[in-house]
């Protein structure tokens, strides 16, 4: 009962996909069960229904609220532009008239005769989903979408902002290590997902910006900088929707702090493919990490890995990497894991293990603060 | 529920599922009394890949088994009522999983039936995401537009006093229905709308909303303006969350068949004890529950209950949002030593987006209770400002009012009037010493004159809360003995006064009849021990200016009761209170009272090598 484990990020070098492509009311699924589909393929097509307007008209032409509908020019459901009179009062001998004007174009959808209000409904606001990812349409959900499935390499980072975007992967640094800079971003860059080491500033990513980078994946990023990215502190971890004109993809944490090798080595050898991003991150019930999404070209490996998550209980001779102070960011390998609870510098008595980080000395730490990876 | 017999009753288990951990208590009758025997926990199953609360519930209880060493299961149904050794009397559960009851209420003037509706559903334990009012300042499309976006578990509608106008009611009522909101669980079934408002409109709302959504409709809960009637609404906000939120949870139907009273929401449950300590012992709490998504309080002035949810203040998810609302500044105050600002904002964003870690070093556990000072001060805030008065009301004022005018509306919350401080959550109920919850308490809320500061050790408010409704006298002797830890009194003069010049003389009849004489100058701190269970008559001077409760410059006579942390003698100041601005002189103030407090081991003296480390007892 009191084995704890931390589930590490996925980072697999070849495993099955799958993501739900839904509308978020029901429309039209425009493909098929078995068809191959591009990531900016629309897959299916909805239309939301147009905001609404409400317009005191009784207040308006000063009549009385169970009076109004007598008042329109148009019976209810009729279409109206923006500036029409919709609504007008029979005044003294045709002298003085009180007219009630669309404020947008739409439908009259319904009026009120306790308060007199009458409600405008705009334009429909036609809403598309794409496929996200190059693969195959394994299942249609009739009227909401389709599941699209592709094999390829899935690799998770821990935070991320901007939302869904595609394009071709490049690696823009020799190293983990390594930080991007802005001369490693040039007109080349345009259109794709670019790896960077260890440290990426707002400065470069603005350069990014401006030379059309789709995506940027980089170990560590400053709290500092994406207030200055963001335009403001980011509170909630709840991303995916800001309008950056790029995404960001963090996979080890906020800091300068080298990517891990596994994670760099395998995004190295997706260079030049075609790969999906996603910024969304959701830290709460239903975790949502960002991820990058590389299809495997045809015909290449089918080979599944034997194991696509690093999850499960943890043994002596794990791969560990510390995600907390004073060790955050070091990676070593566990030589015990003492049952009892151990006093900490703070004085908590916790359940700890005990690492080595390669130097032949062994540091006690919380369990609670290490996570596993692949070595 | 009239079917149990309280005194029939002798174990009662009880469990509360919460977003991440589900906790299961047995209690039983030991002689005359109540006493807590185990406690066992088990990840709750909620989400994927269980998808069965009820799983997380088994397994809390095969924990309780294991450590009770007795049967309480028969495979999968726990065995009632209690035979020989195996089973238990009675089954009791709360739940916050999936996020609790999120709802969203609508009133007609924010101020007025919006604040009341607003303390309704908090109260019912529920999340408020929005309060939509018609004069709320949004434009009828910006609010249609928001309910949609929301999806809240439940709608609270109100507004208007018993004959008033009904046509802002109606209006909201159109702005609902053309709204057409969704429920937040599942698309399978109609959104759960109560309506609380003028009776006069009923038939207008069920004419607009009736076809579009769950109606059901309670007394108005605020029939007149001088008057709140909540408890009829937040009955059915239980009633609704019992039958469609709970209802519609994964394996939750199946836990309701298990136990005679209804499930409750976990905050409404703690705020159910709280209210009973108030009323038994004749007294004024202040509870609050710092959790690492959200922080709540709770507030007993002047026989009113209030419970306010913070729901983007916490020591995990949410830390990241409280340096957002406080501000750099306010946390850098707290700490101790010199922190890069660079620095200091990773490692909050770093705990963001790994929540489950805990501090390991002495400077991140005192930068953590730096930030807890701030998430508890401004969860404070915002319950002080809805734990209030009713706004709109005329008030009459006779001459010997004069001096004494309170505006409608004021906070019924009164430091200098509160008698119990009680925290709970991690951070309080955790921290390595008590004195480290108990200086963070007094920085957060600053109490005022006498008051007296407890922890929830292992939190077990919400299991004693649900077990108040059927056995209120078991529910309390648990929470006295077994839930409540006494950290001690704190004595603090209001007012202002001079660095370093006495404040407070302080005479103390000890138990056994010794005397204890001493002063504490202003700007300091004072520990004296003082046991669990004893107490000390105290004459309390304040100098001139200061006030303990009888006046500027007068004394107090009263007992203090002890703890484990003490008798503390706080002069640091009230009204104000105020930290140096200097970087050094704060820095050296703050080492001062943590010193005078023993907060922290010496931090070079901390550091243990490995080698070191000898294991301790594992606690139950």
């Amino acid at each position: 009962m009191a084995h704890s484990y931390t589930p590490g990020l996925k980072v697999t070098a070849f495993t099955t996909i799958r993501r739900e492509r839904k509308l978020p009311l029901p429309g039209d699924v425009l493909v098929k069960v078995g068809q191959r589909v591009a990531a900016s393929d629309i897959v299916a097509r909805t239309q939301l229904p147009g905001n609404v307007q409400a317009v005191n008209v009784a207040n308006l032409l000063g009549v009385l609220p169970e009076d109004v509908e007598e008042f329109l020019t148009k019976p209810v459901g009729s279409a109206v532009d923006k500036g029409e009179v919709f609504a007008e009062s029979k005044s003294f001998f045709g002298l003085f008239r009180s007219k009630g004007h669309a404020p947008v174009k739409g439908t009259i959808e319904s009026v009120s005769k306790v308060t007199g209000q009458v409600l405008l409904r705009e334009e429909p606001i036609p809403v598309e989903v794409d496929a996200y990812v190059d693969g195959t349409i394994v299942e249609v959900h009739p009227r909401s979408g389709v599941t699209v499935e592709t094999r390829g390499t899935f690799i998770q980072g821990i935070f991320g902002v901007g939302g869904e975007t595609a394009g071709e992967l490049h690696v823009a640094v020799s190293g983990p290590q390594e930080p991007l800079e802005e001369r490693a971003i040039d007109a080349a860059c345009r259109g794709k997902v670019v790896v960077g080491g260890a440290y990426v500033t707002t400065a470069v990513l603005r350069k990014a910006i401006a030379q059309g980078v789709k995506a940027v994946v980089i170990g560590g990023f400053d709290d500092h900088d994406l207030r200055q990215l963001l335009g403001y502190d980011l509170g909630v971890a709840i991303t995916g929707s800001e309008e950056l004109g790029i995404t960001l993809i963090v996979t080890e944490g906020f800091g300068s702090i080298p990517m891990a090798s596994r994670t760099f080595d395998l995004l190295r050898s997706c260079e030049g493919r075609h790969v999906s991003v996603s910024g969304a991150t959701q830290i709460r019930a239903g975790v949502q990490r960002p991820e990058i999404v590389a299809p495997a070209p045809e015909g290449a490996g089918t080979r599944e890995a034997a194991h696509d998550s690093v999850e499960g209980g943890m043994k002596p001779g794990d791969t560990v990497r510390v995600i907390r102070q004073p060790y955050f960011g070091r990676i070593g390998k566990v030589t015990a894991l003492p049952p009892e609870l151990m006093p900490l510098e703070t004085e908590a008595k916790v359940r700890v293990l005990e690492v080595d980080f390669g130097n032949g000395s062994r540091t006690l730490l919380p369990r609670a603060n290490v996570e596993m990876i692949e070595s | 529920m009239s079917t149990i017999d309280p005194e029939k009753l002798n174990s009662i288990l009880a469990t509360d599922c919460g977003s991440t951990t589900t906790k299961a208590v047995l209690i039983e009758r030991r002689g005359s009394e109540y006493r807590l025997i185990v406690r066992g926990e088990a990840p709750t199953t909620v989400e994927a890949p269980f998808e069965d609360v009820t799983r997380g519930v088994l397994n809390a209880i095969m924990e309780v088994e294991e450590l009770a060493g007795r049967k309480i299961l028969d495979g999968e149904r726990i065995i009632t009522p209690q035979h020989g050794t195996e089973g238990v009397d009675l089954y009791i559960s709360t739940s916050s999983a999936g996020g609790g009851l999120q709802m969203m209420v609508s009133g007609v003037v924010k101020s007025m039936t919006g604040e009341s509706a607003q303390r309704a559903a908090l109260g019912a334990g529920a999340i408020v995401m929005d309060v939509i009012a018609s004069n709320d300042g949004r434009l009828p499309h910006e609010k249609i537009k928001r309910i949609r976006h929301l999806r809240p578990d439940m709608i609270l509608l109100s507004g208007g006093v018993d004959g008033g106008t009904t046509s802002h009611v109606a209006e909201m009522a159109e702005l609902l229905a053309a709204a057409d909101p969704k429920a937040r669980l599942g698309a399978g079934y109609e959104l759960p709308v109560i309506y609380a408002g003028n009776k006069d409109a009923v038939e207008i709302v069920k004419e607009r909303l009736g076809k579009k959504v769950a109606l059901t409709i309670t007394e108005n809960l605020r029939p007149v303006l001088e008057r709140e009637n909540l408890g009829p609404a937040r009955d059915k906000i239980h009633d609704m969350f019992m039958e469609h939120v709970m209802a519609h949870a994964p394996g939750y139907r199946k836990l309701m068949t298990w136990s005679p009273v209804p499930i409750m929401p976990t905050p409404g449950a703690v705020g159910l004890i709280i209210e009973t300590i108030a009323r038994e012992e004749k007294i004024t709490v202040i509870g609050v529950d710092i959790g690492g998504a959200t922080t709540d309080v709770f507030s007993v002035f002047q026989g009113v209950f209030n419970r306010t949810v913070s729901a983007n203040l916490g020591m995990s998810y949410s830390v990241s949002n409280v340096l957002v609302e406080a501000g750099l500044a306010n946390i850098l105050r707290w700490v101790p030593f010199e922190i890069e600002e660079r620095d200091l904002r990773n490692r909050i964003k770093n705990k963001m987006i790994r929540p489950t870690t805990i501090p390991q070093s002495l400077e991140e556990l005192i930068i953590e209770q730096a930030i807890a000072r701030e998430a508890l001060r401004l969860a404070f805030e915002q319950h002080k400002s809805l734990a209030v008065g009713l706004k709109g009301v005329q008030q009459e004022r006779t001459i010997s009012d004069t001096f004494e005018q309170t505006a409608s509306g004021e906070t019924l919350v009164r430091l200098d009037h509160l008698d119990l401080l009680v925290g709970s959550g991690g951070v309080l109920s955790h921290a390595p010493r008590r004195a480290q919850a108990a200086l963070m308490m007094l920085d957060a809320f600053l109490p005022e004159h006498v008051t007296e500061l407890a922890v929830d050790s292992i939190f077990m408010a919400p299991q004693l809360g649900v077990l108040s409704t059927v056995h209120p006298r078991a529910a309390k002797e648990v929470f006295e003995k077994d839930c409540l830890i006494r950290l001690g009194s704190a004595v603090a003069p209001v007012g202002p006064g001079r660095e370093g010049v006495t404040a407070l003389s302080v005479t103390l009849e000890m138990p056994g009849g010794k005397r204890e004489e001493f002063s504490v100058p202003y700007g300091y701190i004072r520990l004296l021990p003082l046991e669990l269970g004893e107490t000390a008559k105290a004459t309390l001077r304040p100098e001139k200016g200061l006030d303990v409760g009888e006046g500027k410059g007068r004394e107090r006579v009263v007992t203090l009761k002890g703890g484990v942390v003490g008798l503390i003698f706080d002069a640091r100041g009230r009204q104000p209170f105020r930290l140096p601005e200097d970087r050094v002189a704060r820095i050296a103030k703050l080492n001062q009272w943590n010193e005078a407090l023993g907060i922290y081991p010496p931090r070079d003296t901390a550091k243990v090598s490995v080698a070191e480390l000898r294991p301790v007892e594992a606690r139950a």
